[in-house]
């Protein structure tokens, strides 16, 4: 079915790094950086913790928060507690796997935290007024007076509470199956919690994990643009005229963040030639 | 007590598409015209550019160029007997705010209706009966034929340098179309492997594949205003985006380079208009209150006013207004509001499971392979059991991957098995999406909220809607075609996308919300006539998909923009030499 032969057609672009290199460049190098700035090409990736791919231990304090970067980031939003509770949580959405890092590698802690202290938080673009119907049919859709803010706020400390209360356990001491186990009730609304139905909160933390997970590394999360390169997205690279018909394409290119200053000089680059 | 400006000709609410096209028409045509935007001025540069226009999170998913429901939105319920909700956030549809309105983020899709749809009460009980279809469907005949609106179609293509074949199976083009004057006055995109695919297995099946006809320019391009269109770059960062390329047609790019240019047009931004004042006896629009960028109210007189906000939003509005008689679904009688439509989907999930590189993100807006072998007017409906029909497509529109990440069904929704999923059918899954048909329904229409208001303090718009019988018997009849479809392509996996038991407002559907102020012959049945003229009040005219009696299965700015330069060419050429009613009652 191929329409031309197009091994040799971008033959120009970077060479892809393999998965693994990637990984093992990662993870030997041992430096935290938040915001990953590196150009087109640059054949070296910042850097994680120890072991970013190890399976979470089971025993209590070192649960699945060991595979967290070192030093943690400045957070606006959580505090020490909430940021433990999520790195447990988004380490099980989106786990490491032996060929990709997972949420906690990617940042996606410092993307919801940004998230929450922002407008995002806040409530913003969201008609918050009364009255409420928090029964309300799921096709009139939100119908619940909170912030998103005020969602994980609440959300956290009553699934803890909860988790304390069944369990006698801090919710991200409890280990890779019983957090599954927990957010799969969560999920499936089973777990009755003061003020806020249980799959409302998991909904909008599984939400805002996939966002972090996938967004421009700008905002905080999807280091070193770990997911794109899982899936093959470029990112932020918008040129693809000459390539848009070639059948079958085996597209490989250093992906670009809107942060990096290749991206800009790729844009600029490409409108020149036009 | 409102500052009262001087008199002007015509006041415009709003500042998208039609109210560039009218600005632009009646200010060269001598009239003195100043459009009310809600929304701030934005142009190509420097507010579209690249890198930063190409934020997934930013515009996709927090909508950056959209309206903001914090400050308006409506109500929403599916049943006149239940409570109407806020829509808390936007999510089924996505109208926009600022200079240039929606079409700043649409994609550039660029139909005309085929020409029975104009005509469809007359043209199916003359081909089916009267009795074919119930009294519950409350379609009509629109008061314009497809051959009268033909040269209006013509020249909005023009001004969007629309790429495409012309219409036949000679040339590739849509077999199903209705006459055309001219061809398209670019070619078509280019044709990536999956549309590829989906044109292949279209064709074997005796079906009639062509190229989507598309707004994405495809060469550099000057319009009949002397407006420059260049080159797409399929960036894949089109719909919910502004274009950084001067590629997709735009007020911005297309029209009002032109209006701006005359003296006679002014573009008043941070105007937020309240309400059309009107003198009943008289049977006359007087001009519009607003709130001004500086919280002020004013009053704006003018000799004539023109609505040219978002499709629902101009029912709102003279619903708020108190012009023209509410619906009222007990009864059935009143036309403000009545008919509100929008878009029944039908499709398929076509999974490739990692045998074919598909590389979604290099696509654009309007980048489709389309069969209309399935539309209204394509088939003979006797043993379909309902009316309509769809515009059948594999798109490639984009891969932004926080919405597009495609995994079968059964995968569960997080951990090592989704991030897996995620990873292996990222590259090689496409989408067959039959964009259907959504005919009237006497319990679909838009009212007032009586609990809810807006941050000017007046009531939120109403909106009673759910998929009406007709239009769930045809999702599932293209649902089947498009599992066909999908299964003669050679996939691993086909999933067929049900419509929904009950309408929801919360996941994106389409914005192409229709109806509330429709057009007609009658006026106990519509709100302006042919003319896109206001039958109670004859200095008032309502631009918008808001007039369609019903809404086709296709995308709908095509008809948009041919109805506003057929409007606009009655308000040149007859209304303006001697002001009246057009169509008498």
């Amino acid at each position: 079915m191929t329409k031309r032969d197009t091994r040799d057609r971008d033959r120009d672009a970077p060479s892809a790094l393999s998965r693994r290199d990637l990984f093992k460049a990662a993870a030997a190098a041992g430096v935290v950086a938040a915001v990953p700035t590196v150009a087109a090409g640059q054949e070296s990736a910042p850097a994680p913790s120890a072991s970013p791919a190890g399976p979470p231990a089971a025993a209590p304090g070192a649960g699945p928060v060991a595979q967290a970067p070192a030093a943690r980031p400045v957070l606006f939003f959580f505090n020490d507690e909430e940021a433990r509770f999520v790195e447990a949580a988004i380490d099980r959405l989106i786990p490491a796997d032996p060929e990709w890092p997972g949420a906690v590698w990617a940042g996606v802690l410092t993307f919801i935290d940004r998230q929450l202290a922002g407008p995002y938080g806040d409530g913003a673009k969201t008609y918050l007024a009364g009255p409420w119907t928090p029964d309300a049919p799921p096709e009139q859709g939100y119908q619940h007076r909170y912030t998103p803010a005020e969602i994980f706020r609440i959300g956290i400390a009553e699934v803890r509470a909860h988790v304390t209360e069944t369990r006698d356990a801090e919710f991200a001491e409890l280990g890779a199956d019983a957090i599954d186990a927990v957010l799969t009730a969560l999920e499936a609304g089973e777990i009755e919690l003061p003020s806020i139905p249980s799959a409302l909160f998991f909904s909008v933390l599984l939400d805002n994990t996939v966002q972090g997970w996938f967004a421009d590394p700008v905002h905080g999360g999807n280091r070193d643009m770990v997911s794109w390169r899982m899936v093959g997205f470029p990112g932020a690279y918008a040129q693809y005229l000459e390539t848009v018909d070639i059948f079958n394409l085996d597209y490989r290119r250093e992906p670009v963040s809107i942060a990096d200053a290749a991206a800009r000089a790729v844009h600029l680059g490409g409108h020149h030639e036009h | 007590m409102a500052v009262r400006l001087p008199e002007i000709d015509v006041v415009l609410v709003g500042g998208g598409m039609t109210a560039a096209i009218v600005g632009k028409e009646l200010a060269e045509a001598g009239q003195r015209v100043v459009a009310l935007e809600r929304g701030q001025m934005r142009q190509t540069v420097p507010d579209f550019q690249s890198p930063t226009m190409h934020d997934e999170l930013t515009y996709s998913i927090r909508h950056a160029l959209m309206q903001n429901p914090e400050q308006q939105t409506i109500t929403f319920r599916n049943r006149p007997d239940q409570t109407p909700l806020p829509m808390r956030r936007l999510g089924s549809f996505l109208p926009g705010e600022g200079v240039g309105g929606a079409m700043v983020h649409w994609n550039g899709v660029t139909w005309r209706f085929q020409p029975e749809w104009f005509e469809l009460k007359s043209w199916t009980e003359e081909r089916y009966g009267r009795g074919f279809v119930s009294d519950e469907v409350t379609i009509q005949d629109w008061g314009v034929t497809y051959d009268e609106l033909e040269p209006y179609y013509d020249f909005f293509e023009k001004i969007c340098g629309t790429g495409g074949l012309p219409y036949g199976d000679l040339t590739g083009g849509n077999p199903f179309g209705g006459r055309r004057s001219n061809p398209y006055p670019n070619p078509p995109m280019k044709e990536p492997y999956a549309l590829n695919l989906f044109r292949t297995a279209a064709a074997g099946m005796g079906y009639s594949p062509f190229p989507a006809p598309s707004s994405n320019a495809t060469r550099h391009y000057v319009n009949p205003y002397g407006a420059e269109l260049k080159p797409c770059m399929y960036c894949g960062y089109c719909e919910r985006h502004g274009c950084e390329h001067f590629a997709k047609a735009s007020p911005q790019v297309s029209i009002l380079p032109a209006a701006l240019a005359n003296p006679n047009f002014e573009m008043r931004t941070g105007a937020w208009v309240t309400r059309i004042e009107h003198d009943p006896d008289a049977g006359i629009v007087t001009g519009v209150t607003y709130v001004d960028a500086a919280g002020r109210e004013v009053f704006q007189p003018a000799s004539m006013v023109v609505l040219c906000a978002y499709a629902y939003h101009n029912a709102v509005l003279m619903l708020q207004s108190g012009i023209g008689q509410p619906y009222d679904p007990a009864t059935q009688t009143g036309t403000v509001g009545r008919n509100y439509c929008y878009q029944t989907f039908g499709g398929a999930t076509v999974f490739f499971d990692g045998t074919v590189r598909f590389n979604p993100y290099m696509g654009a807006g309007a980048l489709g392979v389309v069969i209309d072998d399935f539309n209204n007017g394509s088939m003979d409906h006797s043993e379909l059991g309902f009316l309509g029909g769809a515009s059948t497509s594999v798109s490639q529109a984009s891969g932004r991957p926080i919405a597009f990440h495609p995994v079968p069904g059964d995968t569960p929704g997080w951990g090592l098995a989704w991030k897996e999923a995620v990873r292996r059918h990222y590259n090689s899954t496409l989408s067959i999406s039959a964009q259907g048909s959504s005919l009237p329904h006497p319990n679909n229409y838009l009212g007032l909220d009586r609990t809810y208001t807006d941050a000017f303090g007046n009531p939120l718009g109403m909106l009673t809607f759910d998929f009406p019988d007709n239009d769930r018997r045809m999702a599932a009849f293209l649902t089947e075609r498009c599992v066909e479809i999908g299964e003669a392509m050679g996939a691993s996996v086909v999933e067929g996308n049900d419509l929904a038991e009950h309408y929801s407002i919360v996941p994106y559907q389409s914005t192409h919300n229709t109806g509330g102020t429709v057009m007609g012959a009658d006026p106990t049945t519509s709100v302006v006539n042919r003319y896109l003229q206001s039958w109670d009040c004859h200095n008032l005219f309502v631009m918008g998909a808001g007039v369609f009696p019903q809404n086709a299965g296709y995308n709908p700015t095509g008809t948009v923009g041919a109805l506003a330069y057929w409007a606009v060419d009655a308000i040149k050429n007859q209304y303006l030499r001697n002001p009246g009613p057009l169509v008498q009652a």
